[in-house]
């Protein structure tokens, strides 16, 4: 499971930080591990193409790694194609196959970005915390 | 490195636990979740199966000879669980449940919200199972109770003198565990008895690791009440026991209502059956009580003295060699003073990508709060990775354990 990118990206994880005054961000966790995810995203002009993304987070490799490479590929996509993410796209994403306990770890950073995105467009109810 | 004055003989113990050897990709599995649940050994696992194929019945209604036969043991199961934890008073003072945590639910609704108001104070200690504190805290939210909270001291003890000065006249119920599921701690439960006592407090031990690994009496540490699993203690799942005093239990409501616990119904009222009955509303778990009374008599064939000798050697065996590297932090009291466990962190990896990588050795352990999310906050960590020992455990499995560890270290350094 802990193939040598894993490894990488949670050791040396990728666009790791705050910005200043993201158009949108939001928290989550997964409070059986601990695992925290707060991620920062600035969009286009366009009010749609994802320009910028950052996140902070603490917690157990699969979850850190996989936020880090999720920050990577959310560049330049629009958000209606982050909404119809899933599951499958971040087992791909982090290329070995994950135990069902360990998948909610693997998933929340992608959840994070889709609650997010949700709130941002007024489909759902402003959350403070999504929960995994 | 695997020497050991063995206390127990650990091979033949083993040949009853054919699960332990299981492998995975042709590795042997090392089962260290013991706190979590134990195996099950042939002799409980042929009353379970000699139960269901020669006379499985339902109890007390039937004139039958299926239903007499399991009637009888049955009810010998509660006979043999109080003599297992030196109750005098018998089957009187067993009530078969289904965990330690419906036992603890099972007080809390007959007498907690019957007896409990504003101005009542429940004592719990820092280092409670989720099983006790989320009840006691619930049940306190919906009486006007408050409850108050004994913490630990840097090594992981519970700081007695502040229990003195917590528990008082307003102290109703003092719920304490008797061996930390976390950081392996054996509280001293008969000292805290007599605080209560003395302040005509109950006192509730949480016995789910202590009465599967070593001597527990019930009335030398004069505990009003107690409770454990059966599948913490090489029984099924799907059993759990609460002791209580004989006219504590008389005069408690019951808690929950239906068949098999009255004597006398009509339309109006109905009359309680006698004790354990009267709290063994329904079908109870008849088969389960049978075997936890066969797992009795396996524990006690081995000896309670020497289980308790074999864990504390491998648990202090586990704790001299996890903390050889400085980056390994053992949480708890001291090798030479602890339950069979030891929960602890290896330095920049999470628990549960510890626990991830010693699968893939087929080492099992438990990686999380381990219920005792709060007592997590305290140690100022969010998980825990924890080992745990039963009877079937050896040296060389704790050595498999430390390899893997070393492992996990090399794959993150
Ligand atoms: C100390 C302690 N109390 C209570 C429990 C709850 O036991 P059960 O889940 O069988 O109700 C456990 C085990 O998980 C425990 O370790």
């Amino acid at each position: 499971m802990y193939r040598q990118q894993i490894l990488d990206h949670y050791k040396n994880p990728r666009n790791y930080g705050e910005l200043e005054d993201p158009d949108i961000e939001h928290v989550g966790e997964n409070p059986m591990c601990g695992d925290t995810i707060k991620m920062f995203v600035e969009l286009a002009d366009d009010g749609d193409t994802i320009e910028r993304v950052r996140f902070v987070g603490d917690g157990c490799a699969i979850s850190q790694a996989s936020a880090s490479m999720l920050s990577g590929e959310l560049h330049g996509k629009s958000l209606e194609t982050v909404e119809a993410m899933d599951r499958d796209d971040v087992a791909d994403m982090l290329g070995v196959e994950l135990s069902p306990m360990r998948i909610k770890c693997a998933v929340l950073a992608e959840k994070v970005a889709q609650d997010a995105i949700a709130i941002h467009k007024g489909e759902a109810d402003p959350v403070e915390t999504t929960t995994e | 490195m695997s020497k050991q004055a063995e206390t127990l003989d650990v091979e033949r113990i083993r040949e009853d636990f054919p699960i332990l050897e299981r492998e995975f990709d042709g590795t042997q599995l090392v089962y260290l979740d013991n706190a979590a649940t134990t195996h099950t050994p042939e002799p409980v696992v042929e009353t379970i199966t000699d139960y269901y194929r020669t006379y499985n019945a339902n109890v007390h209604r039937g004139i039958h000879q299926l239903s007499q036969e399991a009637s009888v043991a049955y009810e010998e199961a509660h006979d043999r669980v109080a003599e297992f934890i030196g109750a005098s008073g018998g089957r009187e003072e067993i009530v078969f449940t289904k965990n330690t945590t419906e036992s603890m639910n099972l007080v809390a609704y007959a007498w907690g919200l019957n007896e409990l108001g504003p101005g009542d104070e429940v004592v719990l200690t820092e280092m409670e199972h989720h099983a006790s504190l989320v009840t006691w805290q619930q049940i306190a939210k919906r009486t006007g109770a408050e409850c108050k909270y004994v913490p630990i001291t840097d090594e992981g003890r519970l700081d007695m003198e502040a229990a003195r000065e917590l528990i008082t006249d307003d102290t109703a119920m003092v719920s304490v565990v008797h061996v930390s599921n976390t950081l392996g701690t054996i509280n001293p439960v008969s000292e805290l008895a007599d605080i209560a006592h003395d302040h005509d407090a109950y006192v509730f031990v949480d016995g789910a690791q202590s009465v599967p690994n070593r001597p527990v009496d019930v009335e030398a540490i004069d505990a009003d009440f107690l409770a454990f699993s059966g599948h913490k203690m090489a029984g099924p799942t799907g059993i759990g026991v609460l002791y209580g005093k004989q006219h504590i239990l008389e005069e408690m409501e019951p808690y929950l209502y239906g068949g098999e616990m009255i004597l006398k119904v009509t339309f109006e009222d109905s009359k309680w059956n006698e004790l354990p009955w009267k709290y063994e509303a329904g079908t109870p778990v008849i088969c389960q009580g049978i075997a936890l009374a066969e797992a009795c008599d396996y524990l006690d064939d081995i000896g309670m003295e020497r289980i308790e000798r074999h864990e504390a050697d491998l648990a202090a065996y586990a704790y001299d060699r996890l903390r050889e590297h400085a980056d390994v932090e053992v949480y708890g009291p001291p090798a030479d003073d602890r339950g069979g466990l030891v929960a602890f962190n290896l330095d920049g990896v999470h628990a549960h990508d510890l626990s991830s990588i010693l699968n893939d050795s087929a080492v099992a352990i438990r990686a999380g709060d381990h219920c005792t999310q709060p007592l997590h906050d305290v140690l100022g960590t969010a998980a825990s990775a924890r080992a745990s020992f039963y009877v079937y455990n050896t040296r060389a499995e704790v050595d498999r354990l430390v390899e893997a560890v070393d492992d996990a270290r090399q794959l993150f350094a």
